[in-house]
């Protein structure tokens, strides 16, 4: 029986590990057909994301949203949920975090920074709970609007500011947070900051709610069946509306961890697709929290390299780009993937 | 005889490794703005700049276009490394991050172009767009048929109040009875929104509407072609977007103060400090209106090149809101 789990659990990693494989050979072709070569350019990739400790400490930097966001993605989905409005909840939560963070004065750090925190929580929740909300009571599909609500979260946000909350710069910025709000920075120059340990203690939690209490039993039999799980005495309506407000809260903190470690203030759209890339890192993490972790530290390195590759190649970092865009296919496309690996369907 | 070859052959790596630094072309390093290459407008402007002081000037240049704004500093820092003679960036979204990268490298010398950082190891490429916008705002006050035309802004910061003030009080200054409609897109990559505005003026009542919006600004050029109104261009030569219907362009020399700041480098004579581009040196202006000759009469242009002599002596000054 044992054996039998272990088996099971060593698939769940073939897919996403054969993806990336596959990924990385089509994108092979692409740098031939632009003239490098693509051993060179590998290279250049895989030295500029982990050769040296600063080199790792800036991929885990622009890791550290997408573990956010792909815990945000993953939990939605756990409880058959598909959140695509992490977008929107992270600038939420972003927003409230700054906010905490510019306006409170005075306050010593070891007040000032969670209270800051928990702003950005709650603000990515309430923003997550009102599709949750409109999904338990009026059965309006959680897609539609989490994709809306995005629109409304941006020009919000967009609006505070560059209007009541402008913080005076030539940039469309609200003022600085004060020092006390910002997470402490590991590793100078680069710009990682504990918000990553804060990302990998989110993980863990996510795994002990998910599996390890009763709660968390409730989530995923809603998510598994909601008829079956209605029956068994569950209550769904209250159950869907917390677990977005649960994968609201971890985009929230997405979008806080930016604020309070890297940008330091709240600047407009300041997320280049964070939250989307979350629904890519849950996929091919399995919509697990460990596999997040590994997949988000990935696309951080590719994100890192390909920067890198930019600077001192001819290989357009839009590669990478395609280089991603393939791995979220063949994950997606699992039923091919076992095709080409002979594999038989849970064998 | 073989250690004394050895010898002569890693004496003349040596002499190579200490001489051919000073026969070494300098080597620059440039910084794109947000957008990017074929904006067709500001990059593409510094681009040109770079392009030309490489084939002129013979230096070796690196480029890279940044993803999003949290990278403006990752890529600072990796170019500082690098050991480059100068690292150019171009845009004030630049700034701040710059502020404290050329402290942490006060070895390397810096270029900002469109905002000040004051390092001695900064260069900092700043324009008078107020007085270029000045003899735009002429034109369109003297074009207008309906006494109304229109300003259309990428984000209301104060770089971009610059052009409109100065657009604004140029219009004035030619026909005091104008009106001047303003709206902000919010944005400098929504070619949507930027038509969206500009159609909207039009039905105010602007039969011309200028545009300081970066990309945002090719929305509002559509937007003249098809209602049929005129359109005043930014940045780069924008005239021949849409022929004859861009009346002329508020031509801002961004290549020329890539390639001058370049130019400093080779000749040794960089330092840090403020350059200011403005009329009189041709860093900013009206352009050669290569399409639109024949529509603007004699007594027209007559007057900008009046007011434009009128500026350079001081007689008249333009508010600038920076200052």
């Amino acid at each position: 029986m044992q054996n039998r789990i272990r088996a099971v659990r060593w698939q769940e990693m073939v897919t996403p590990l054969a993806a990336v494989i596959l990924a990385l050979a089509i994108g092979a072709g692409f740098i031939l057909f632009v003239g490098e070569n693509p051993l060179t350019a590998y290279k250049i990739l895989f030295v500029e994301s982990f050769g040296n400790l600063r080199n790792l400490a800036t991929t885990l930097q622009r890791a550290t949203p997408l573990m956010f966001t792909g815990l945000a993605v993953a939990f939605g989905y756990r409880a058959g949920l598909f959140n695509i409005g992490a977008e929107g909840q992270l600038y939420i939560g972003a927003f409230a975090a700054a906010w905490v963070g510019f306006t409170l004065t005075g306050a010593p750090r070891f007040i000032h920074l969670p209270l800051a925190i928990i702003a950005g929580m709650l603000g990515g929740a309430l923003w997550g709970s009102i599709p949750g909300y409109l999904k338990a009571k009026l059965g309006v599909h959680e897609v539609i609007n989490t994709i809306m609500l995005n629109f409304i979260a941006l020009y919000l946000t967009d609006w505070l500011a560059t209007g009541p909350f402008h913080g005076g710069s030539w940039v469309p910025e609200t003022a600085r947070i004060k020092p006390a709000a910002a997470l402490t920075r590991l590793y100078p120059p680069t710009r990682l900051t504990t918000g990553v340990f804060l990302a990998l203690l989110a993980a863990f939690v996510v795994y002990l709610v998910l599996w390890k209490t009763r709660q968390g039993y409730e989530l995923r039999a809603v998510g598994l069946n909601p008829d079956a799980a209605e029956y068994g005495g569950i209550n769904v309506a209250r159950n869907t509306v917390l677990a977005m407000a649960i994968s609201g809260a971890l985009a929230g903190l997405a979008g806080t961890e930016q604020i309070l470690g890297l940008h330091n203030r709240f600047i407009v759209r300041f997320s280049s697709d964070l939250g989307f890339m979350g629904i890519a890192v849950a996929l091919l993490g399995k919509n697990h929290p460990f596999g997040v972790i590994l997949a988000a530290v990935l696309f951080g390195a590719l994100q890192t390299g390909s920067a890198a590759m930019d600077r001192l190649t001819s290989v357009p970092r839009e590669l990478i780009t395609i280089i991603q865009a393939l791995i979220i296919f063949f994950v997606a496309a699992e039923y091919l993937i076992r095709r080409i690996l002979r594999m038989k369907e849970g064998a | 005889m073989q250690r004394r070859l050895g010898f002569i052959l890693v004496m003349v790596l040596l002499l190579g490794l200490v001489v051919s630094p000073v026969y070494a072309a300098p080597k620059i390093g440039l910084i794109f703005a947000e957008g990017g290459l074929g904006d067709q407008s500001f990059n593409d402007a510094a681009y040109r700049g770079l392009m030309q002081a490489k084939e002129e000037l013979g230096v070796e240049v690196t480029y890279v276009e940044p993803a999003d704004i949290a990278e403006m500093e990752e890529h600072q820092r990796a170019y500082a490394d690098l050991g480059l003679d100068l690292v150019i960036v171009i845009g004030f979204i630049h700034q701040s991050a710059l502020v404290e990268v050329s402290s942490d490298y006060p070895n390397v010398h810096f270029a900002i172009v469109d905002d000040v950082v004051d390092n001695p190891n900064v260069t900092s490429l700043v324009f008078e767009e107020h007085e270029g916008s000045f003899l735009v705002g002429m034109l369109a006050g003297l074009m207008t048929e309906t006494n109304t035309i229109g300003f259309v802004g990428g984000m209301e910061v104060p770089l971009i109040r610059k052009f409109e003030i100065g657009f604004i009080e140029g219009a004035k200054y030619a026909n005091p009875d104008v009106e001047v409609l303003v709206n902000y897109a919010g944005a400098f990559d929504d070619p949507g929104r930027g038509r969206e505005l500009a159609v909207s003026q039009n039905e105010r009542g602007a039969d011309i509407v200028y545009h300081a919006a970066g990309g945002t600004g090719s929305g509002v050029i559509d937007a003249a072609v098809a209602n049929g109104f005129y359109a005043i261009g930014v940045d780069s030569d924008q005239d021949y977007m849409a022929p004859g219907t861009v009346l002329t362009s508020m031509v801002k020399r961004v290549d020329t103060a890539v390639f001058e700041v370049i130019k400093a480098v080779v000749d040794g004579t960089l330092e840090g400090g403020v350059w200011s581009f403005g009329i009189e040196d041709g860093g900013v202006g009206t352009s050669e209106f290569k399409y639109t000759k024949e529509l603007i009469p004699q007594s027209v242009l007559d007057a900008i090149e009046d007011a434009k002599q009128k500026i350079i002596s001081g007689e008249i000054v333009v508010s600038n809101p920076l200052q």
